[in-house]
C-alpha cells in the first residue's frame, strides 16, 4: 500500500529520496482525511524549505491542511499540475500528484522519518500521542 | 407571553418528561450567589399596540417633515416599494446564513445575482457577497492590499470619508502601519503632485475616494500609473455608488470597494448599511467576506453555494483573512432589488436626475452674494459651497425653513471655515431648491444690510466661480 | 419498501433563471418623476474619459418580473417562519412582526445621522434606551452600540482590553481562547495584534481550572470564554475562573452568543466578566435576513468605559439626548456613523414587548425546549458530555458512524421531515456533532414532531444507510458539488 522506497513523516508527508534530491508529496491516508481536495499552495523554485515546519497548504472544501517538510533544502521543481487539477492529490497521490522537488542540504535529515512498515502501523494504531 | 408557544400544560408535560418540578430546577447548577435575585429593571410588558405608540412617539422627534441635502456618506434615494414588499418575506428575513444550500437557493440565488451586479457596475472581476458598511470595507481592502503586497504602508486621500479613515486607524493601529494622507488640490481632486511624493516602496495600498467626500470626481487614469509604478495596490472607495451609472469606474483599480446604501437600503440614522468590495480574480483567495458560487447537483441541476470557505473564521479561525462573520445578506438583497427594479436604463436616468438638480442647485447658489462653488472639478450630486457668511446661521435659517442645508464641513476640515457639504438627489423637489436659494439671498442681503466683519479667514482653495 | 419522505414546503420545480438571464431591451421597473430642473448632459459636465455610456450585462426588466422572480426566489428558502429551526449557536427565534413595522417608521427609518441633534431626539432616545436596557440585563456599566455584529464586538472588547493595559504600562501577548470556541473569536483576537494561545476543555467540555492556571501568566492579557460554553454547559467554576485571571492582572471577555440561556437568570458582570458583546440577531430576535445585518454591541466594566468606541449617548439633566465624542482614550471607531441602528430599533421592541418577565419566561422556556429534545433523543444519539444542558444540546454521530453515516448526513435526511437541520461539525471538540438549540420559539408539539423525525432517521441509518447518504430526497437541488465550486470557482453570471 505504501510504497517502500518511501520515507514517511507524522504529518503524514512521504519523500522519495534519490542521491541528494528528494520528491515530497502527501500520503493516501492525508488526501483521505482531508477528503475532494480544491487548492494546493506550493513555494517556488529557489524558496528555502525546513524539516518540520511548513511549506505550503492543502485545501478541501471543509479544511484546510499545513504542509510539513520531511527535510531541509532548496526547492527545485514544483507540480504545476496542482493549480488546474487539485483532484490529482485524492487520485494518485503517490506519483502524479507529487508536490514538490528539493535538493536537500542534509541527507543525514532523512534517518528521522518512518519506513513504509512503520508508518502503516503509525496509521493503524491511531496517530495517537 | 404571545410570542411564546407553549402552554402552562406543556411545560409542565415537559418538566415531568425531565423529572423536574419546576423549571428553576433546570438551572440549579449556576451557583446561587451569580443567580439573579429580584427582577431586571426593564420597560413593559407592552402589548403590540403600545409598542407601535412608544415608537410612534420617538418617530414623532424626527426630521421628517424636512427636506434633506444631507449626503456625507449617507444618501437619500427614494425606495420603490417592491423592495420592502419582497423583503418582508418571511422566507428571505428570517433566514439563516445559506451553509445547508438546498434549503437557501433562494439567498444564494439573490447573492450570486448581487455579486453579478457589482461587478458590472465596477468594472471589476469577482465581487463578494457584502460587508458591514463602506468604512469596514474600505478597510478590509487595506488589509488586502497589505497582505497582498506583504508591505506595512498605507496612503489615504484626505479626502476619503473621516470616519472611514478613523475606522481604518482602529483596525491598522496595533499593525504600526503607517498612514499617510495626501491633501486635495484647488479643484477639490487629490493633489497629485503631493500623491507622487507619498508613495515610495513601503507602500501598500492607495486608497482614493471618488466621488470625494468634498464631491469630486477624482480621474484615475493619472493616478493608477503612478501608484502601480511604486508595486502599491489601487483602492477605489465609492460610497455614492449611484455615479457608476454615468462615471467610468478606473480600469485600472486592484480593488473597488465601498458603500451600496444608495440602493434601497434606508439612510436610518447610519444603519445598518451595506458594503462591497470587489477585486480582480487573481486576488480572489485574499477577498474576505463571504462569496456564493455557481455549481451543480448530484442530477446536473445548476444551484448555488457557499465557496472558498477556508478563508473565512469558521475554518481558518486565526489564519483567516478576516474576523467576519455575517455578510449584510438582507440589505444587499435590497440593494439587487433595487439596482434590478431601476435597470440600466433607470439607473442611469436616475443618476442624470441627481446630476441636473445638484448643478441646477450649485448654478443658483453660485449667484448669491457672498456665496461661491470653490471647487472646479466635476461633481456628481454633492459639492461644497462657501457660504455668504457665517455657516451655522445659515444653517439655522434653512431650518426655519424646514430645509437639512447642508453639513457645516469645519467640522471635518478646520480650513474649510463656513463651507457646507451640499448633497441633491432626487428626493429634493425643485421648490425646495428654489427655497433654499431664497434664503441664501435673503442671509446675503441681512449681512450686507448688517454691515458685519468680514467672513471667513481667505484660504489657499477658495476661488470665486464666476 | 422506502419510507415516503415528506415534504417540508413547496418548491418551485422548474429552474428558475438568473434575471439577467430574464433581462431584455428596452424594459425598466420604475418610472422616475421629471426633475423639474433643466437637464444637465453627463457628457458635458463630466468629461469625455469620465463619461460612462454603457453598464454591459445589467439587467433591464418590468417591476412584474422583479416581484414574480424574487418571489419564486423566496420560495426555496427555509426560514424562522417556516418551522422550527434548531441550529445550535444560532437562536433562530420568532422575528416579531410589529418589530417589523416599527423600524420602517418614517422618522426612525429616515433620519440622517448627521442631522441636527435638536431634531433627532427620537433615534438618540432609541439608542439610549436600548444601552441603559442592555448595561441592565448584562449587569455591566457601559455599553457601545456600535459594533455591525458579533465579530466586530468582539475586535472591540479585544481592542480595549489592549487599550487598557497598555495605558496600565503592561501591554502583554497573548489572549487564551478554548479549543471549544467559535471561529470568530481567535480570529479577531488575530485582527488585534495579539497572540491566540489555545486552552484545552476537560473532561466535562469545560475550562479546566489546572490548566487554566497554567497558561495565565503575566503575559497573558486575557480570557476569552463563551457561557454557557459552546456544548450548552455552564461554567460552573466561572467565578473562580474569572478571579484566577484578574489575579495574574488579566481581564476577562464574554462571547455573549449563548446570553439566550441567561437573560433574567444570571448576569455575567456578577461572574466576574470585565468586557462581553451580544448579538441582537441572537437573543433579542432581530432577523438573521438570510446572513445579515446582525448587531453587536460591547458591554463593559467601569473600568473599560474609558476606551468604549466613540461616540456615546448622553442624557443630560434636562432629559435631551446628544452624541457625545468627548474621549479621549477611546479605542476610534469601528464603524461609521452609531451602529446598526434598523437592529437596535427592533431589539429594543422586543426588550419592552417582553418586560423583564417576557424575558425570563424566554430564557426558561428555550432552557427547558433544549434539555426536553436532548432527553428524548439520548438514548438514539451519542450523549459526549453528559451533563444538564443549558439552552443548546450537542450530541454526536458516534453510533451512526459505525454504519457509515455522519451529522451531516442525518441533517441532510432532516430536511425531507420538514425541518432545517441542527449545527453539523461544530464545536470542533466534538467529532461528528449534532448541535441542537430549539430556542423558545418551539412548541412542545412541534419538539415532538422533530424528535420523532430524529428517531426514525437513527432508524433509516440502521436499516437502509444508504437512503440517509443520498438525502435530501424532496429538495428542488441534492447534494451540491461544493468541491467543484471551490476549484473552478464561478462568482458571476456572464453573458
Amino acid at each position: 500500500m505504501y510504497p517502500e522506497e518511501f520515507q514517511y513523516t507524522k504529518d503524514h508527508e512521504w519523500i522519495r529520496v534519490d542521491g541528494d534530491t528528494g520528491t515530497i508529496g502527501i500520503t493516501d491516508h492525508a488526501q483521505k482525511e482531508l477528503g475532494d481536495i480544491v487548492y494546493v499552495e506550493l513555494p517556488k523554485s529557489g524558496d528555502a524549505v525546513t524539516a518540520a515546519e511548513t511549506f505550503g497548504t492543502v485545501e478541501s472544501v471543509k479544511a484546510v491542511s499545513e504542509i510539513y517538510s520531511p527535510v531541509s533544502g532548496e526547492v527545485t521543481a514544483v507540480n504545476n499540475q496542482l493549480q488546474e487539477h487539485p483532484e490529482l492529490l485524492n487520485s494518485d497521490p503517490h506519483a502524479a500528484a507529487w508536490l514538490i522537488r528539493v535538493h536537500l542540504s542534509d541527507p543525514q535529515e532523512v534517518q528521522k522519518l518512518m519506513s513504509s512498515e512503520q508508518y502503516e502501523k503509525y496509521i493503524r494504531e491511531g496517530e495517537s500521542q | 407571553m404571545r410570542y411564546l408557544p407553549n402552554s402552562p400544560r406543556d411545560r409542565a408535560e415537559m418538566l415531568r418528561t425531565l423529572g423536574h418540578r419546576s423549571i428553576e430546577e433546570l438551572f440549579s447548577q449556576i451557583p446561587e450567589q451569580i443567580r439573579l435575585q429580584g427582577r431586571l429593571d426593564l420597560p413593559g410588558p407592552l402589548s403590540e399596540q403600545e409598542v407601535l405608540e412608544f415608537f410612534k412617539q420617538a418617530a414623532s422627534q424626527s426630521t421628517r417633515e424636512y427636506a434633506s441635502l444631507l449626503g456625507a456618506g449617507a444618501y437619500s434615494h427614494f425606495r420603490p416599494a417592491a423592495v420592502d414588499a419582497l423583503l418582508s418575506r418571511g422566507e428571505f428575513f428570517t433566514a439563516y446564513t445559506p451553509y445547508q444550500a438546498e434549503l437557501a437557493q433562494g439567498t444564494l440565488q439573490a447573492m450570486f445575482e448581487f455579486q453579478t451586479l457589482i461587478t458590472q457596475l465596477t468594472g471589476m472581476e469577482v465581487s463578494n457577497a457584502s460587508l458591514y458598511d463602506g468604512s469596514t470595507a474600505t478597510t478590509e481592502a487595506v488589509l488586502m492590499a497589505l497582505r497582498l503586497t506583504r508591505r506595512n504602508r498605507v496612503v489615504a486621500a484626505r479626502t476619503l470619508h473621516p470616519e472611514h479613515r478613523e475606522v481604518v486607524a482602529t483596525y491598522l493601529r496595533h499593525l504600526g502601519t503607517e498612514i499617510a494622507e495626501v491633501p486635495y488640490a484647488a479643484s477639490g481632486q487629490v493633489d497629485l503632485a503631493a500623491l507622487e511624493k507619498a508613495l515610495n516602496q513601503q507602500t501598500a495600498a492607495v486608497v482614493i475616494q471618488s466621488p470625494n467626500f468634498l464631491g469630486a470626481i477624482e480621474r484615475f487614469s493619472e493616478v493608477a500609473e503612478m501608484v502601480h509604478r511604486s508595486g502599491a495596490l489601487l483602492v477605489m472607495a465609492v460610497n455614492e455608488p449611484l455615479s457608476l451609472a454615468i462615471v467610468n469606474p478606473p480600469a485600472d483599480a486592484d480593488i473597488v470597494c465601498g458603500e451600496a446604501q444608495s440602493f434601497g437600503v434606508p439612510v436610518g440614522f447610519g444603519g445598518p448599511y451595506v458594503g462591497f468590495l470587489a477585486t480582480r480574480e487573481k486576488f480572489v483567495r485574499q477577498m474576505p467576506g463571504r462569496l456564493v458560487g455557481q455549481t451543480t447537483d448530484s442530477q446536473g441541476r445548476r444551484g448555488f453555494v457557499l465557496t472558498l470557505a477556508t478563508r473565512e473564521q469558521h475554518i481558518r479561525r486565526e489564519k483567516a483573512t478576516s474576523n467576519i462573520c455575517t455578510n449584510q445578506s438582507l440589505c444587499a438583497l435590497a440593494a439587487t432589488i433595487y439596482l434590478c427594479l431601476l435597470g440600466k436604463q433607470g439607473l442611469r436616468a436616475l443618476a442624470e436626475h441627481n446630476l441636473a438638480k445638484s448643478h441646477y442647485a450649485a448654478t443658483q447658489l453660485a449667484k448669491v452674494p457672498g456665496a461661491s462653488i470653490p471647487f472646479a472639478s466635476p461633481f456628481f450630486n454633492e459639492f461644497v459651497v462657501r457660504a455668504p457668511g457665517n455657516a451655522e446661521a445659515l444653517l439655522d435659517d434653512l431650518r426655519r425653513e424646514k430645509i437639512l442645508g447642508g453639513i457645516n464641513l469645519e467640522r471635518f476640515y478646520p480650513e474649510l471655515e463656513n463651507h457646507l457639504l451640499v448633497c441633491v438627489t432626487e428626493t429634493v423637489r425643485k421648490a425646495a431648491l428654489d427655497r433654499m436659494v431664497r434664503v441664501y439671498q435673503k442671509f446675503s442681503s441681512q449681512k450686507h444690510a448688517r454691515a458685519a466683519a468680514p467672513s471667513g479667514v481667505s484660504h489657499p482653495v477658495a476661488q470665486e466661480k464666476a | 419498501m422506502k419510507e415516503h419522505p415528506r415534504h417540508a414546503r413547496p418548491h418551485i420545480t422548474r429552474d428558475e433563471n438568473l434575471i439577467f438571464e430574464r433581462s431584455s431591451p428596452g424594459k425598466c421597473g420604475v418610472d422616475l418623476p421629471s426633475p423639474e430642473v433643466p437637464a444637465e448632459s453627463a457628457a458635458d459636465a463630466l468629461g469625455g474619459d469620465l463619461f460612462r455610456r454603457d453598464i454591459p450585462g445589467f439587467p433591464e426588466v418590468s417591476e412584474l418580473e422583479v416581484i414574480r422572480h424574487f418571489t419564486r426566489l423566496s420560495t426555496w428558502n427555509y426560514g424562522v417562519d417556516t418551522g422550527l429551526y434548531p441550529l445550535g449557536s444560532c437562536t433562530m427565534k420568532y422575528n416579531p412582526r410589529i418589530n417589523e413595522v416599527v423600524a420602517r417608521l418614517d422618522g426612525l427609518a429616515t433620519d440622517h445621522p448627521y442631522a441636527p441633534e435638536e431634531l433627532t431626539q427620537g433615534c438618540l432616545k432609541i439608542l439610549y434606551d436600548t444601552a441603559r436596557c442592555l448595561a441592565e440585563i448584562t449587569g455591566m456599566d457601559a455599553v457601545s452600540l456600535q459594533p455591525s455584529a458579533g465579530a466586530q464586538g468582539e475586535l472591540a472588547g479585544i481592542l480595549m482590553i489592549q487599550a487598557c493595559l497598555a495605558d496600565r504600562g503592561d501591554p502583554r501577548k497573548y489572549i487564551l481562547i478554548p479549543d471549544s470556541a467559535h471561529g470568530t473569536n481567535p480570529a479577531s483576537v488575530t485582527t488585534s495584534g495579539y497572540q491566540v494561545k489555545n486552552l484545552k476543555s476537560d473532561a466535562h467540555g469545560c475550562i479546566d481550572l489546572a490548566e487554566l492556571d497554567r497558561a495565565m501568566t503575566e503575559e497573558v492579557a486575557g480570557l476569552m470564554l463563551t457561557n454557557p460554553n459552546t456544548l450548552g454547559i455552564f461554567e460552573v467554576s466561572i467565578r473562580e475562573i474569572c478571579e484566577l485571571v484578574h489575579r495574574k492582572g488579566g481581564l476577562v471577555y464574554m462571547d455573549g452568543a449563548n446570553m439566550n440561556a441567561l437573560v433574567g437568570v444570571a448576569r455575567p458582570a456578577e461572574f466576574g466578566v470585565d468586557v462581553m458583546h451580544l448579538n441582537l440577531h441572537k437573543t433579542f430576535t432581530t432577523p438573521h435576513g438570510g446572513g445579515g445585518p446582525g448587531s453587536g454591541p460591547v458591554a463593559v466594566k467601569k473600568v473599560l468605559e474609558p476606551y468604549l468606541p466613540s461616540p456615546t449617548i448622553f442624557q443630560s439633566p434636562d432629559g435631551s439626548y446628544s452624541l457625545d465624542y468627548g474621549h479621549p482614550k477611546s479605542i476610534g471607531r469601528v464603524r461609521a456613523f452609531y451602529g446598526n441602528f434598523g437592529m437596535v430599533v427592533r431589539a429594543l421592541a422586543f426588550i419592552a414587548a417582553n418586560g423583564a418577565e417576557g424575558l425570563l419566561q424566554s430564557t426558561q422556556d428555550a432552557v427547558l425546549n433544549a434539555n426536553y429534545v436532548m432527553r428524548r433523543l439520548q438514548d438514539l444519539f451519542d450523549l459526549p458530555y453528559n451533563e444538564p444542558c443549558m439552552h443548546e444540546c450537542v450530541l454526536s454521530d458516534r453510533r451512526q458512524a459505525a454504519r457509515g453515516v455522519h451529522t451531516i448526513d442525518i441533517a441532510k435526511r432532516l430536511i425531507d421531515y420538514g425541518f432545517h437541520p441542527y449545527t453539523t461539525a461544530f464545536p470542533l471538540i466534538v467529532p461528528g456533532a449534532m448541535m441542537i438549540e430549539p430556542t423558545e420559539s418551539a412548541s412542545k408539539q412541534e419538539l415532538d414532531e422533530f424528535i420523532e423525525a430524529m428517531r426514525a432517521v437513527a432508524e433509516e441509518v440502521e436499516r437502509d444507510p444508504d437512503f440517509v447518504l443520498n438525502a435530501p430526497h424532496s429538495t428542488r437541488v441534492s447534494r451540491l458539488d461544493e468541491a467543484g465550486a471551490a476549484r473552478k470557482p464561478v462568482l458571476r453570471w456572464k453573458p
